[in-house]
């Protein structure tokens, strides 16, 4: 993708990695048998463990192993043996003053996932971690720098999160925005977890650096805070921009943390990396390793689901399009709709566009064969295009016949004498118009199109029709 | 004095009520512990609850468990559900934990009788009691004397009568270490035969709950009660501890017992070397193949534990930070409340371990420090290794010294650790051992024998401490 | 082996680990982690590089418990113990900032 595609000023591009934690949609938590619901009143998911009691030890929720192995595999990444380490920081949220979290022998390693477009995004690695609690601040606005106190709720603490860790490989806040999109997309197909933005149950980290192209990686900062794919696109852009403002200025960035401010459109500093914490990781004393087998990997594998990227192959294919085309019907999940019909002897072409325009998601009850025949029917010219849209509706709410909604809608297609009969007549309806039509002048043709189709309720094949009134003027 | 076993065995067979077994231990209990300081807590009342119902189980004809009527005594460190669980330390005073550990859940099934919380260095750290924030506890032989540590009150309590049995925690030999001091039996078990759950972490990976008691016999049955997998603790080895009580009779012919070269010199009192020697020549008596051992990498065990026992109890004793539980020393802010509630909750030895644990995890020393203590802790795991290649079991003192004085060695922090030199490789390695009382010093103080087997060898152990003890 | 262990080295463990220490206190913990430190250094001439590292004593891996709900405490008893609380939450004087 070129400089000018990505918006940015002069030939500055903008070199992006996320880093996205999605909550995995367990029945419990990561190390203890507490529910993990969202929305629970404050501290009522809690148990010695998830609340860092003195003496409580963590055992690993083999779900969670599960869920992210899977989704793992579905990044095509490679599941390695892994170990839980210690990250020590203290915060109030965080109950036992360190997080558990794969740290340098994590699960899943080294994969990556194909944009729509084709770009494919290297993923680092998919580790296994627990979420904190969550604070409310109180007073000064819910500000957290100016708040009076605040309050901790241990219900999200504990809750299995899987961190994918994307390679600095995107150029846009666009390619951003569509590997969000794809990989929520992938999330759901594997369904490891509701992937919500606007919940939490999914949150993403964007670092940002800006160069010439062909240059070395600028140095990055670390957006926080981004909860919706708007925020991520804004915010990116923002930090681009700000970031080669600084160096055009002939200042340099800063590695620092910022926080994207939705409201004002900017990013703030939270704190720099040269103040960063020492987390002191060490291997989790109370957890042992965890040694999938062959066997193990090999289930998983054959129980994945058909992943988007794949689907959007298959469609593209069997309907000689690209997968960019492709991707409205797999995200739509209509794809396996559409490659039955294709299957079934329908025009390719014109099942994309139904698929594209004229049909939601509910549409999956739709039977295939029936779709087939419907577009063959349409291309073989015994529907008019508008008919044929009406009877597709039809055709999803009841369940009934192509064939029988059409004849039951008196559809039929008029035979060539009828529809000559229908030019003569809209000629002499409007014999000033048909001059100035034999003169070359298209514009009135639409008047004798529009005669044709009030007489005949619009059952009449408007090309055909115009074909006829063509021929007639000797055009 | 009544063991255990006799009084299990009595209340089951209607011969004694559990309320007259309790009542005497806590008479024993008024007489002396204003003198001995041995617990923090006396649970007279719940204890007098605890017997009447183990009586009524009788009296209603039902299975009374191994340890009916048993009074019981519990280290500090192990939570119990709705009484007061401090680790003998101001950050925890007045916490009453919402669970009980997986170990008082089995006394309790086993029909024991938990008559109170024994004292401690604070969290576990020390040698000599010296370090409890509520006073030290006084050996029971000798009240000028510490009781060793860290689990000196429940050392104490085992050797003053208070209860048969008690339990502590041993990660470098705070179990080993007070038994020998006090004269009675100490077990640290192979790691994972005990579940941890409950009791509050000083060292993750070297931590391990075991018996006190006044015979091996007592102390195999109290292990056999609280030992065997449990689902709370993923460190907990997935097989039953089986029957111990049952090996103990064997005797020693034909085993061989090695006695550690490296843990009987130099360092070692010559009055205690002198009764690990005659405790290898009762061995030898009794059929045993005594032979010299080295295990050469146990020299560096010292210096490995002040590493790596630091740096997990600097992480584990991070949540003691004044926002959910125990003490809260109030400030303008979060930070500034967590910093000022530890530095009033914790005592020195406690933030000493703590900061050298920092140190040795922290950016730029983890591989000098810890990793390393790493790498040399599996050098002594191979070493014991090779050892039970030729021998069954080892034979080591528990203590280089009998009980010393209170204050001799709390002034330099390392003339400290270094009481544990015997005790801590067995930690190192996850190997059970023992200490079994083999007379007195020259100051007519108790010495232990340190009996040393590979995982899981608690039976061969134990077999060897009833040899010792019987040839006494 | 690493330097021996400064005062500004514990003084910046002592910030990590949340402790305060008066300038006596500074001064008698540098000497006394110096003095275990230096005993430590008796591992300095062992050859490790190529022995792996302990974590645990006792082997084992793939430890697992089924996804399976279990009871969970009492807010009010948890609560109980918070040396602050409020509308069923924990109480803490202003954080000053997110976490790292």
């Amino acid at each position: 993708m070129s400089a000018t595609e990505s918006g940015l000023p002069g030939d500055w591009e903008m070199v992006v990695g996320l880093e996205v934690h999605c909550e995995l949609s367990t029945a419990t938590k990561l190390f203890c048998g507490c529910p993990n619901h969202f929305g629970s009143e404050p501290n009522t998911n809690v148990c010695p463990v998830c609340l860092g009691l003195p003496g409580s030890l963590p055992v690993l929720n083999a779900a969670a192993v599960t869920y992210a192995m899977r989704l793992g595999r579905a990044l095509h990444c490679e599941v390695r043996p892994s170990v839980f380490a210690r990250k020590n920081y203290f915060y109030p949220d965080m109950p036992k003053d360190y997080q558990v979290s794969q740290y340098d022998q994590p699960t899943n390693v080294d994969g990556w996932l194909e944009l729509p477009d084709g770009t494919r995004v290297g993923i680092e690695r998919a580790h296994i971690e627990e979420d904190t609690g969550k604070s409310t601040h109180v007073g000064g606005g819910g500000r957290i720098h100016e708040a009076g106190y605040s309050l901790v709720d241990y219900n999200r603490a504990g809750v299995p999160l899987v961190e994918i860790v994307g390679r600095p490989d995107l150029r846009t806040s666009e390619q951003a925005r569509q590997y969000v999109a794809e990989l929520r997309a992938i999330i759901l197909a594997v369904d490891v977890s509701d992937a919500k933005m606007e919940e939490g149950s999914m949150r993403v980290d964007a670092n940002v650096s800006v160069r010439r192209p062909g240059e070395p990686f600028g140095t990055r900062c670390e957006i926080k805070n981004l909860n919706s794919l708007r925020s991520l696109g804004r915010a990116i852009d923002y930090e681009a921009r700000r970031q080669i403002a600084l160096l055009e200025a002939g200042d340099r960035v800063v590695q620092q943390t910022r926080h994207w401010d939705e409201a004002d459109g900017r990013t703030h500093t939270l704190r720099s990396k040269e103040e960063a914490e020492d987390y002191r990781y060490f291997a989790e004393p109370d957890l042992v390793p965890l040694d999938p087998t062959a066997d193990e990997v090999a289930a998983i594998d054959d129980a994945l689901p058909a992943l988007p990227a794949e689907r959007r192959h298959r469609l593209a294919e069997a309907s000689g399009t690209t997968p960019a085309t492709a991707a409205i019907a797999v995200e739509r999940g209509l794809d396996v709709l559409a490659l039955a019909a294709i299957d079934a002897g329908g025009p390719p072409e014109r099942v994309l566009t139904h698929v594209e325009h004229n049909l939601g998601a509910e549409a999956t009850t739709l039977a295939p064969a029936a779709f087939a025949r419907l577009v063959q029917m349409e291309t073989g010219g015994e529907l008019t295009a508008t008919q044929a849209k009406q009877v597709l509706a039809e055709m999803v709410e009841t369940g009934a016949a192509p064939d029988e909604i059409a004849a039951a809608r008196g559809f039929e297609a008029m035979d060539t004498g009828a529809l000559e009969a229908l030019v003569d007549e809209a000629i002499a309806a409007d014999p000033a118009a048909w001059e100035k039509y034999q003169a070359g002048d298209d514009k009135v043709a639409g008047a004798f199109v529009g005669y044709a189709m009030k007489a005949t309720r619009g059952q009449a094949d408007g090309k055909a029709f115009t074909a006829l009134l063509r021929a007639r003027a000797g055009r | 004095m009544t063991t255990a076993v006799e009084i299990a065995a009595a209340v089951r067979a209607g011969e004694r009520t559990a309320r007259e077994v309790l009542d005497e231990h806590l008479a024993a209990i008024d007489a002396r512990e204003p003198e001995l300081h041995a617990f923090n807590l006396v649970t007279a009342d719940e204890a007098r609850a605890t017997a009447d119902a183990v009586d009524a189980a009788r009296a209603a004809g039902h299975d009374l468990g191994p340890l009916a009527g048993v009074p019981v005594a519990l280290k500090d460190n192990l939570c119990t559900r709705g009484v007061p669980t401090t680790c003998s330390s101001r950050i925890l005073d007045g916490w009453r934990p919402p669970y009980d550990a997986t170990v008082v859940e089995r006394l309790a099934a086993a029909g024991a009788v938990v008559v109170g919380k024994t004292n401690l260095d604070e969290f576990a750290m020390g040698s000599s009691t010296e370090n409890s924030a509520f006073g030290p506890t006084r050996n029971p032989h000798d009240p000028s004397r510490v009781p060793g540590g860290s689990s000196g009150g429940s050392a104490a309590a085992v050797a003053a009568g208070f209860a048969p049995l008690s339990l502590g925690s041993d990660t470098g030999g705070s179990i080993r270490q007070p038994a020998a001091l006090c004269g009675v039996v100490g077990v640290k078990p192979t790691y994972g035969t005990v579940s941890r759950y409950g009791l509050v972490a000083f060292a993750s990976s070297l931590d391990q709950i075991g018996p006190f008691a006044t015979t091996v016999e007592d102390a195999a049955l109290l292990l056999e009660v609280i030992g065997g997998h449990d689902p709370l603790d993923s460190t907990s080895i997935p097989q039953p501890v089986g029957d111990l009580r049952g090996q103990l009779g064997r005797g020693v012919e034909g085993l061989r017992v090695g006695v550690v070269r490296e843990l009987t010199g130099e360092g070692i009192a010559p009055d205690v070397a002198r009764r690990v020697r005659e405790a290898a020549d009762a061995l030898a008596a009794a059929g045993a193949h005594v032979t010299e051992s080295s295990v050469p990498a146990a020299v560096y065990g010292l210096s490995a534990y002040y590493l790596i026992a630091p740096a997990e109890a600097s992480s584990n004793l991070a949540r003691y930070d004044g926002v959910r539980y125990g003490l809260r020393v109030d400030a303008g802010n979060t930070p500034d409340m967590n910093e000022a509630t530890r530095t009033e909750g914790f005592g020195d030895e406690v933030k000493r371990r703590i900061m050298l644990g920092t140190y040795a995890l922290s950016a730029g020393y983890y591989d000098a420090y810890y990793g390393k203590a790493q790498r040399v802790r599996t050098l002594i795991i191979r070493d014991f290794a090779a050892a039970y290649e030729d021998v069954d079991v080892l034979l080591s003192p528990t203590s280089p010294t009998t009980a010393f004085a209170f204050g001799d060695k709390t002034a330099d922090p390392l003339t400290m650790y270094l009481n544990d030199v015997c005790t801590i490789p067995s930690n190192l390695a996850g190997d059970p051992a023992v200490s079994v009382p083999f007379g007195t010093g020259d100051d007519g103080l108790p010495v232990g024998v340190q009996v040393m087997a590979p995982a899981l060898q608690e039976g061969t152990m134990l077999r060897v401490a009833a040899a010792l003890e019987a040839s006494r | 082996m690493p330097d021996p262990i400064s005062r500004d080295d514990v003084a910046h463990v002592a910030d990590l680990a949340r402790l305060r220490l008066t300038d006596d206190e500074l001064d008698h913990f540098t000497e006394q982690l110096a003095a275990v430190l230096d005993h430590a250094r008796d591992v300095e001439g062992l050859d490790v590089a190529d022995v792996p590292p302990t974590a645990h004593p006792y082997e084992l891996t793939n430890v697992l418990r089924p996804d399976e709900v279990r009871p969970t405490l009492d807010r009010d008893e948890v609560l109980a113990e918070a040396p602050a609380a409020e509308a069923g939450q924990f109480r803490v004087p202003p954080v000053l900032g997110e976490a790292p």
